[in-house]
């Protein structure tokens, strides 16, 4: 695995990028070409320490899943009332993750921050991937996963429909749709990279990228046709991206329990999803920084601005959980508050108050512009973030079951078994697996459009001159 | 549920339930009456119920877990009264609680495939080979009385020659699969066949319930709410209890309730208040 590298050969941020440019404005076109074909050639070892670990990780949960899957979900500890456990829990947390590609490349993408641009493509995959691995765990959460298809809208000669009153047949449209659509928004956009990679490549590698490059030339027409139909699948995903988290949020929003009937939901729900997708898009921004030693590209005035919509969302974040809480404590509904003061005092309470120190309290380091550009730093706040973030999905799970409306079935000490802790482990290896896999074949920054910003600051300096 | 009849039928669909006087012209709605002042906690009702409906025993270490099958479960509770301090068993009293077949259930509105639902004669239904284990049922209950198979019992359960003693009118469901009290739909439908050949209704005490059946101090009372005539629908009547109403205008002294009403799930079962001696 050890091999050498032309240090010299290779573009690093040595001198400081003002913080007007987001690069540095001498980057050759040929050179961000050959940056990137070597990301995808030779990483630096961490690339095969962090994928064999997300392997070896992996393999665990699918032994605990075919375990769970053989012997019946009794294995995972879920009880009455516990029946929803770390799998729903988890599930929400993904769904969460796969915002924040959306945002940063359709919703900045229309409004033109240019800053965007050399990280947008693993935010996507990352959205991707996440979806993927959210999808997975409604399938493991399944009593009978071999029936998994009654859930779907599709013809049958019976006339057999899904309940199309349930939120889980909305949830299983919507993330269909979303998922669909942002693994064509993610192709779409590497078009044009593709055909660079079909230009370089050799042997089995040159076919591969035809075939997945279409037949891009180049042409004027071709890139017109593109920028039109890119744009527009820009704005179709957007408010996908907005409703399929709330309806994520409906599955409890519609229930009738205490602690989920809560109007305010959808919106804290699309929050919550939009601040762990940053937190975790800063975590993979340093880890891709390195491993492929895209320190020319991804730069630290683009990690600034990540960091302070991070803080903003965070912000957003905090104000609609305090709603939360107030509209439930002043409001009439006694069995909601008591949930409420559970949640605050009884088992879990750790965890309660844990998830709202690194919710609201955490995210002030990214105020600090210090903090901001220490990168050590900053993979530890943005992990820690993403800790609290699945620390609130399992506390709007899990209290509800242990301290819901019927006096009979509260439970205090309900504990997930080691199953479910390792089918939640699997999922982050599943997850960094694929990542990093895609990592590898597929190129993680967009060339033509780190290109556009070096020509557009280019010319601008010339018209200045 | 043809695509033309959804298009066509779009608005019955939409029907608020329950409402006034729903079942006053059908043939059946079946309802339940319990008297918590004759209930002794003696558990023959749990009992009859596994034994009607062939739910398995789990087993000590699966029920210190919470993942017993009772459809039917005796609650203890210890209230208040006097002498408590010399005499706590005094204050302990006993509710059995299985599914109260609600006329507006939580558990159908969220199922996804649509394997709970709700039957003409005014049951709450489970179909097991349309259920896929999605749990929304059970985590929308609030009286959590949905069981779900967490393990494969047919296995276990029954060691031979045990698998002698099932019904064979009931399913034996496998893991994966959520069940419920069904108010022993089995004997229902046999008693409503049996009354159709005949051409007639179902009278009053002709079927009963396994809990029913077994409660040695007749707590437990079953019947057609449909019939005036019928036991079940003259206590009804006498505790002022109306199917669909989520706010019983009632005198105050009777003793009927329905726990959860103003959840807004109208359920099936009446529960009479325990008089306490102090209070006789």
């Amino acid at each position: 695995m050890i091999h050498t590298t032309d240090e010299s050969d290779i573009q690093i941020e040595r001198r400081f990028v003002p913080k007007a440019k987001d690069i540095s404005e001498d980057i050759a076109w040929a050179q961000i070409n050959k940056d990137v074909l070597r990301s995808m050639e030779r990483p630096r070892l961490m690339y095969w320490v962090i994928f064999l670990a997300s392997l070896a990780l992996f393999s665990f949960g699918v032994y605990c899943e075919v375990y769970q899957y053989q012997t019946g979900l009794g294995v995972a500890d879920l009880e009455n009332p516990q029946v929803w456990g770390l799998y729903i829990a988890t599930f929400i947390f993904w769904i969460g993750m796969s915002h924040s590609g959306t945002l940063l490349s359709a919703i900045l993408h229309i409004m033109h921050a240019d800053w965007r641009k050399p990280i947008y493509r693993f935010a996507e995959a990352m959205t991707t991937f996440s979806l993927m691995t959210a999808g997975l765990f409604v399938l493991v959460h399944l009593g009978r996963v071999w029936e998994f298809y009654y859930v779907v809208a599709y013809p049958n000669e019976r006339w057999v429909w899904p309940n199309f009153n349930s939120p889980l047949v909305w949830d299983a449209t919507a993330i269909g749709t979303y998922l669909t659509s942002s693994i064509v928004f993610l192709y779409f956009g590497m078009i044009p990279d593709l055909a660079i990679c079909r230009d370089n490549a050799k042997g089995f590698r040159k076919k591969f990228y035809w075939f997945l490059s279409l037949g891009w030339q180049g042409t004027d027409r071709q890139w017109a046709n593109f920028r039109v139909a890119y744009l527009t699948i820009a704005c179709f995903l957007i408010p996908l991206a907005v409703s399929v988290h709330s309806i994520v949020a409906t599955d409890f929003a519609v229930s009738q329990q205490p602690g989920w009937h809560i109007t305010s939901f959808p919106p804290y729900f699309v929050a919550g999803a939009l601040y762990s997708g940053c937190a975790a898009i800063i975590t993979l921004f340093i880890v891709l920084r390195y491993v492929f030693r895209f320190e020319a590209y991804m730069t630290m005035p683009i990690l600034d601005k990540t960091c302070r919509l991070t803080f903003a969302i965070a912000m957003v974040w905090t104000y609609l959980n305090l709603i939360e809480y107030a509209s439930v404590w002043y409001g009439n509904d006694e069995y909601a508050k008591q949930t409420l003061i559970f949640r605050a005092t009884g088992t879990y309470a750790p965890y309660w108050w844990a998830m709202n120190f690194l919710g609201s309290i955490v995210p002030f380091a990214l105020a600090f512009k210090s903090l901001r550009n220490h990168l050590p730093t900053m993979m530890v706040v943005s992990l820690l973030l993403n800790l609290g973030m699945w620390l609130e999905r399992f506390m709007i799970v899990t209290p509800t079951f242990a301290h819901g409306y019927y006096p009979w079935t509260w439970t205090g000490d309900w504990w997930p078994s080691w199953v479910q802790w390792g089918i939640v482990a699997g999922s982050f290896g599943w997850f960094s697996m694929l990542f990093m896999l895609f990592c590898k074949i597929f190129p993680t920054v967009s060339m033509y459009e780190v290109k556009e910003m070096v020509y557009h600051r280019f010319m601008a300096r010339k018209a200045r001159a | 549920m043809s695509l033309s009849n959804l298009i066509k039928n779009w608005s019955s669909l939409r029907v608020k339930r329950p409402y006034e006087d729903q079942y006053k012209d059908k043939d059946y709605k079946w309802a339940m009456v319990i008297d918590l002042d004759a209930c002794t906690g003696c558990n023959a009702c749990t009992t009859a119920c596994y034994a009607e409906n062939n739910l398995p025993v789990v087993g000590r270490e699966a029920f210190s877990k919470g993942q017993a099958m009772h459809w039917l479960r005796i609650e203890r509770y210890w209230g208040e009264g006097e002498h408590m301090d010399k005499f706590p068993d005094h204050g302990a009293q006993f509710l059995p609680m299985m599914c109260q077949q609600c006329e507006s259930a939580p558990c159908e509105v969220v199922c996804p495939v649509g394997a709970t639902h709700h039957t003409p004669d005014g049951l709450n239904s489970q179909v097991y080979n349309r259920c896929i284990g999605s749990r929304y049922c059970s985590a929308n209950c609030p009286y959590k009385v949905r069981y779900f198979n967490w393990w494969q019992y047919p296995e276990r359960a029954w060691p031979n020659p045990l698998e002698q003693q099932l019904n064979p009118d009931v399913t034996v469901r496998s893991k994966g699969v959520m069940e419920k009290c069904t108010f022993c739909v089995q004997r229902l439908t046999e008693a409503k066949n049996r009354a159709r050949t005949e051409g007639r209704r179902v009278a009053d005490g002709e079927v009963t319930t396994a809990c029913a059946q077994a409660c040695p101090t007749s707590a437990i009372t079953f019947g057609n709410l449909a019939d005036d005539k019928s036991q079940v629908a003259r206590i009804w009547e006498r505790q002022q209890i109306k199917l669909a109403s989520d706010k019983q205008e009632k005198d105050e002294n009777l003793r009927g309730y329905r726990i959860f009403e103003e959840l807004r799930t109208y359920p099936s079962v009446v529960y009479l208040e325990r008089v306490r001696d102090s209070e006789a």
